[in-house]
């Protein structure tokens, strides 16, 4: 067990280097000047410009950035963005406000998939598999910015139910509606793979023989054929955490989140690659825990799986 | 199990030679399709659709470009059914014209993630050892960034050109799903793949001396494909919507491509004033990918050797 | 506030410094801007705020974000009025001059920096000096250019570093400036300005504590100025704090005992936090608040409009990055096919005004219909126009935007109307960015049209022609060359009669109709929405918030 963590461990290295690099890459190939749209409708000063990339380093080819980058971060420096703040800084005032929206927006998709997948599964091709079948599919089908306006609208603005904004402070109340908008495309994932699975797992031999040697049904299925069904809807709900990070770019926009969705957003408008850069960085590494943390409760959900 | 092995991935597969039963997976796939209501509206829907991709003055003969800015946000009337949007465009006929982007875009781009993620996911599970270690690090390497991040990033890195043609502008909208797009799928299936492996058969089948490629196509794929025909389908209409999120941040399709995520997010603006602009869009997405995860839905049932 | 460049002033200002001198100079001390009734002294108010883009240095601040902060911290020599924009002496006693070319600045006694300094006349001089040189890198340090010995301040090498060898800068101080003594300094110019004195209030202008020399650095995170309001804290990207500055010795205090600007990433976030009541005051209504004057119902009796200095133009690329725009009578064509009016009101819902020329009508010396028929919509004209010409030779007219910010609904319409008029196909067409947009048009690679704005640096007609017109003009993005052009605008400079400079001026605006380097589109205007808790809002001449007449209910 402990052989299999490190094992996975000394994997995340090339899978950070791998993505950060890709990112790098990305935001330094983008096309346009960071200065040019610092002054306005007029160019720069050239002895700003050429201040501003020097001390920038953007004057050098893209690898040897790279590496200047990463073996700062492997003293645990961050850099410092082109205004002069810290990434570090940033991201520690930052990342626990978004971690907790995409905790609560995994709690809520959680919560909601699997009790409307368990519905729509045991009573397969029922009215309540449909209407869940149906309204799921609405909501994937609505964009996110869609479902956050309008709920914003009429939620916050119009009826006063819910906070409209988050204040930096970002309590629980205030984030339950951003919470809600941000897991919503994924309710409808996890309640089809929570449904799928369930309909394959009734069917099996096992549950089969569970009820025959004397199971109840709720007891058979809440026992057996549901933590088998879960596997899938776990390994869903570990990669969607990254996925939920891009879906918080538009979110943190629409509610004034002061997280990190909306400082990458800005940060590559503003052609800020450290910043981008820095806070990807971070986000790789969290996903990739997250997802280790996925894999090790594959084996406690399904005891045929081992990481001997 | 012997009629499983008549099938591979597409319904159109025929069984090869060998394999002269009477009734194949197939036919028995399609025998179970054609009484599944289901099928049929969905397929209905969806002819419908592209018939409006390929065909859309069919629908219309108002052209889609023409505004007529006086009458901008008109309720819909005889005149324009579906009222006029922001510029004074015949909403009725954007929407149909509409259809062509969308539908490009959401099947070009399920197709390839299914193609790439498949191969992936079926290479890493099966074959396990080293080749799962590099395609598993690669898979998280783009799994680590976020579908919308990578997006934004991509679009950012190469803008569109004045003089892009039609399919250029399409086309790198699908490329950049695809990109960031498969692991999931690659994922999925490789945990299907793992789920799959153990079972006496594909041991039964391994210890009678089967080629790995004939293992795979036979007995692994058949028993996997379920999962990922539920996802691809859904992801099929996040396609669509991150289209519209790209379209909506400015950098996804652009003019003259008319498309429904285009559509929706100019309509963001008329939320809280003219809701029709928005809803006639919405509501076209929204049907679109209800038909493709009904579709998938259906097939999967008829395909899914554990359900006669 | 991508797009624009930072509004500094605007109106119908007194662009003569004798005049300037005489009006305000003898102790006549203007009215400060009217309390509002019911409105009560003290407490604190929440407005909209964005990030400001580098450190709050006055000198190195050329946006809105940072511009707002400072403008609530900083004094100036000169104040502009909130009601008419009209410039006013702040802590300038007096500004005199004989010739538009040397000025004598006069300080009044007993102002003082927050950290308790008193302003003195070096705090001026060295303040400018560190502005204009060139190692500095401040990106407002062109605004010292008018004074003498400004090239001598500047690098001129080129490559990775311009200041390095024998590019460094000559000299690091301005010989155009002499303290005289601690109250007393001057100013000379490389040439005749004739309105100097109406540029002093721009924030670039603000003087600097002696402290500012010894940390520049920490200065940028805790400015200090002598401004009615002190720094408190800024937490980045989330909110600053500023708080009444109890040794202010101006008349532009106000009631409040505090401002946060709190940051928002969304003009639409801040709009519904007013309709809430979380945010006291917005300056920006969302477009989707406009449509129908929705904010008039949202925000009842609490919205308010105010035409500033700032116009919406098209520009053709310069002609040897794409000629088939070279013909004036094709882009006389372009722009008479353009109706203006029924765009501003379904797309902007009436919240601009048609624009009849290259100026704005807030500063002195507008005058009306300088750019005549060509910027009067008529489909009919505007083909014979185009037939006259030989048609357009580039398959299809191409209009460019940045579109991180809310021109896609404008630029099409525009582009509609175009392609209705002519008969030519016309593709609105985004650029990701604003930085993109702006190196695209920087390094001449953007071809056919693309939207400009221009919000004024200070109220002047010159601010509106010069930097955008004149022949290698540091915003004439067109390249736009006409010697008699540059002839009328040097000549209006020298004259001491403002009458004459804005008679010179505006011969010189009138030139512009027969080349059309740009469309005139529109002239902007500010829009505000503001809380129940909240009273006596007024939008300055700028389109900001004036600070001196706001307060609680």
């Amino acid at each position: 067990m402990y052989k299999y963590i490190l094992r996975r461990l000394l994997q995340m290295i090339p899978v950070l280097l791998g993505s950060t690099f890709i990112i790098f890459a990305m935001v330094f190939a983008l096309p346009g000047d960071p200065t040019a749209g610092m002054c306005g409708e007029r160019p720069c000063a050239p002895a700003f410009v050429a201040k501003f990339k020097q001390e920038h380093n953007l004057n050098d080819p893209l690898p040897t950035r790279y590496a200047k980058y990463m073996g700062n971060l492997a003293q645990g420096d961050l850099g410092t963005t082109f205004r002069d703040i810290k990434v570090a800084d940033e991201l520690k005032q930052r990342y626990p406000t978004t971690a907790k929206l995409a905790g609560m927006a995994i709690i809520f998709e959680t919560l909601i998939g699997v009790i409307a997948g368990v519905m729509a599964g045991i009573r397969k091709g029922k009215f309540m598999d449909n209407l869940v079948l149906v309204s799921t599919l609405f909501v994937i089908a609505i964009p996110i910015f869609v479902i956050g306006a309008t709920l914003q609208y009429y939620l916050g603005v119009k009826w006063g139910l819910r906070p409209v904004t988050v204040s930096p402070q970002a309590t629980v109340n205030e984030l339950l509606l951003p919470a809600f908008v941000l897991g919503s495309t994924s309710v409808a994932y996890v309640a089809r793979l929570t449904r799928t699975n369930l309909v394959e797992n009734l069917r099996a031999d096992y549950l089969r023989t569970a009820i025959a040697k004397g199971l109840t049904r709720r007891r058979a299925i809440g026992l057996h054929a549901l933590r088998n069904s879960l596997i899938p809807v776990v390994t869903f709900i570990g990669a969607d955490f990254g996925g939920l990070l891009g879906g918080a770019i538009v979110t943190e926009r629409i509610f004034n989140i002061q997280g990190v969705g909306g400082y990458l957003f800005t940060g590559i408008h503003n052609r800020d690659g450290v910043s981008v850069v820095g806070t990807v960085t971070v986000l790789v590494l969290v996903f990739l825990l997250v997802n280790l943390l996925v894999d090790l409760l594959y084996g406690v959900l399904d005891p045929r799986i081992s990481h001997d | 199990m012997t009629e499983a092995s008549t099938i591979a991935v597409g319904a159109e597969t025929s069984a090869p030679a060998g394999h002269d039963e009477a009734r194949s997976l197939t036919s028995d796939a399609w025998r179970s399709l054609k009484k599944n209501p289901i099928f049929w509206v969905s397929m209905a829907l969806i002819v419908a659709f592209l018939l409006m991709a390929v065909w859309p003055s069919l629908f219309t003969n108002v052209d889609p470009a023409e505004a007529v800015l006086k009458q901008a946000r008109e309720r819909p009337s005889a005149n324009a059914w579906f009222g006029r949007d922001i510029q004074g465009y015949d909403i009725y006929s954007r929407t149909i014209y509409g259809a062509r982007a969308s539908i490009l875009v959401g099947v070009f781009a399920s197709i390839a993630t299914v193609l790439i993620g498949g191969a992936m996911g079926v290479i890493a599970g099966y074959y396990g050892g080293w080749l799962d270690a590099v395609v598993s690090r690669v898979t998280d390497i783009f799994f680590a960034i976020p579908l919308l991040l990578g997006g934004i990033l991509f679009m950012a890195t190469f803008p569109n050109d004045v003089d892009s043609p039609y399919l250029l502008v399409v086309g790198k909208v699908v490329l950049v799903l695809s990109i960031f797009g498969w692991p999931g799928l690659a994922r999925l299936m490789r945990s299907s793949v793992l789920q799959v492996k153990p079972n006496d058969y594909v041991q039964a089948a391994r210890a009678l001396g089967a080629t790995p490629w004939r293992i795979i196509r036979a007995h692994v794929l058949p028993n996997a494909l379920a999962p990922m025909i539920v996802v691809a389908t859904i992801n099929l209409g996040v396609f669509i919507s991150v289209e519209a999120t790209l379209s909506f941040l400015g950098i996804g399709l652009t003019p003259p491509a008319i498309s429904w995520g285009v559509a929706i997010s100019d309509a963001i603006v008329a939320l809280r004033t003219t809701p029709h602009i928005l809803l006639f869009p919405s509501l076209f997405l929204s049907l679109a990918v209800l038909a493709f995860i009904m579709l998938g839905d259906a097939v999967r049932d008829a395909f899914d050797p554990k359900s006669r | 506030m991508r797009g624009t460049t930072r509004t500094v002033a605007m109106v119908a200002g007194i662009s003569s410094v004798a005049l300037l001198a005489a009006a305000c100079g003898g102790g006549n001390s203007d009215k400060t801007t009217s309390s509002s009734a019911g409105g009560k002294a003290g407490g604190a108010v929440t407005v909209r705020g964005c990030n400001p883009q580098n450190p709050l240095i006055p000198s190195n601040t050329t946006e809105t974000c940072g511009g707002n902060v400072l403008d609530a911290i900083t004094a100036k020599l000169v104040h502009y009025n909130a009601e008419t924009g009209a410039p006013e002496n702040d802590i300038a006693d007096k500004i005199e001059s004989t010739d538009n070319q040397n000025f004598t600045v006069t300080l009044k006694k007993g102002y003082k920096f927050h950290d308790g300094t008193e302003v003195k006349a070096k705090n001026f001089v060295d303040a400018w000096n560190y502005a204009a040189y060139g190692p500095n890198a401040q990106s407002s340090g062109y605004f010292m250019e008018p004074i003498e010995g400004f090239g001598d301040t500047q690098c001129t090498g080129s490559g990775d570093d311009p200041c390095a060898g024998a590019g460094k800068a000559k000299a690091e101080k301005l010989t155009g400036l002499a303290v005289k003594d601690d109250y007393t300094f001057t100013i000379k110019t490389t040439e005749k300005v004739s309105n100097m004195a109406v540029r002093l209030g721009y924030s670039a202008f603000a003087p600097l504590p002696d402290s500012f020399a010894a940390d520049p650095k920490a200065y940028g995170e805790k400015p200090v100025g002598a401004g009615p309001f002190k720094f408190d804290s800024w937490t980045k990207n989330t909110e600053i704090k500023l708080s009444k500055f109890a040794d202010y010795s101006g008349k532009f205090g106000g009631k409040l005992d505090g401002i946060t600007f709190k940051i928002y990433q969304d003009e639409d976030a801040a709009y519904n936090d007013v309709i809430a009541n979380q945010l006291d005051v917005t300056d920006q209504v969302p477009s989707s608040a406009m449509i129908d004057a929705k904010y008039k119902t949202d925000l009842p009796d609490r919205n308010a409009a105010k035409s500033v200095g700032v116009i919406q133009t098209i520009t053709f690329a310069p002609t040897k990055v794409d000629p088939n725009y070279a013909d004036p009578k094709i882009r006389q064509a372009i722009s008479m096919a353009i109706d203006r009016d029924t765009i501003i009101k379904q797309i902007f819902n009436n919240t601009r005004q048609p624009a009849t020329g290259w100026v704005s009508p807030v500063v002195d010396g507008y005058k009306a219909n300088q750019c005549g028929e060509y910027c009067v919509y008529d489909a009919a004209k505007a083909k014979a126009k185009l037939d006259e010409a030989g048609g357009f030779k580039g398959g299809k007219m191409t209009l460019a935007y940045n579109a991180d910010s809310s021109h896609k609904g404008w630029t099409e319409a525009t582009c509609n109307s175009i392609k209705g008029a002519l008969g030519v196909d016309c593709v609105a067409t985004p650029v990701v960015d604003f930085a993109t947009f702006r190196t695209q048009i920087a390094s001449h690679k953007m071809k056919g049209m693309f939207r400009s704005g221009w919000q004024m640096d200070y109220p002047s007609i010159e601010n509106f022609l010069a930097p955008l017109y004149k022949t290698g003009a540091s915003s004439n993005d067109g390249q736009y060359n006409n010697p008699e052009f540059d002839k009328l605008i040097n000549e209006a400079a020298a004259q001491t009669d403002p009458a004459q400079a804005n008679a010179k001026y505006q011969q010189a605006e009138a030139l512009l109709a027969g080349d059309m380097p740009a469309i005139p589109m529109w002239y902007s205007t500010a829009t505000f929405g503001w809380s129940t808790k909240v009273t006596g809002v007024k939008i300055t001449a700028f389109g900001t918030i004036d600070f001196a007449s706001l307060s609680l209910k």
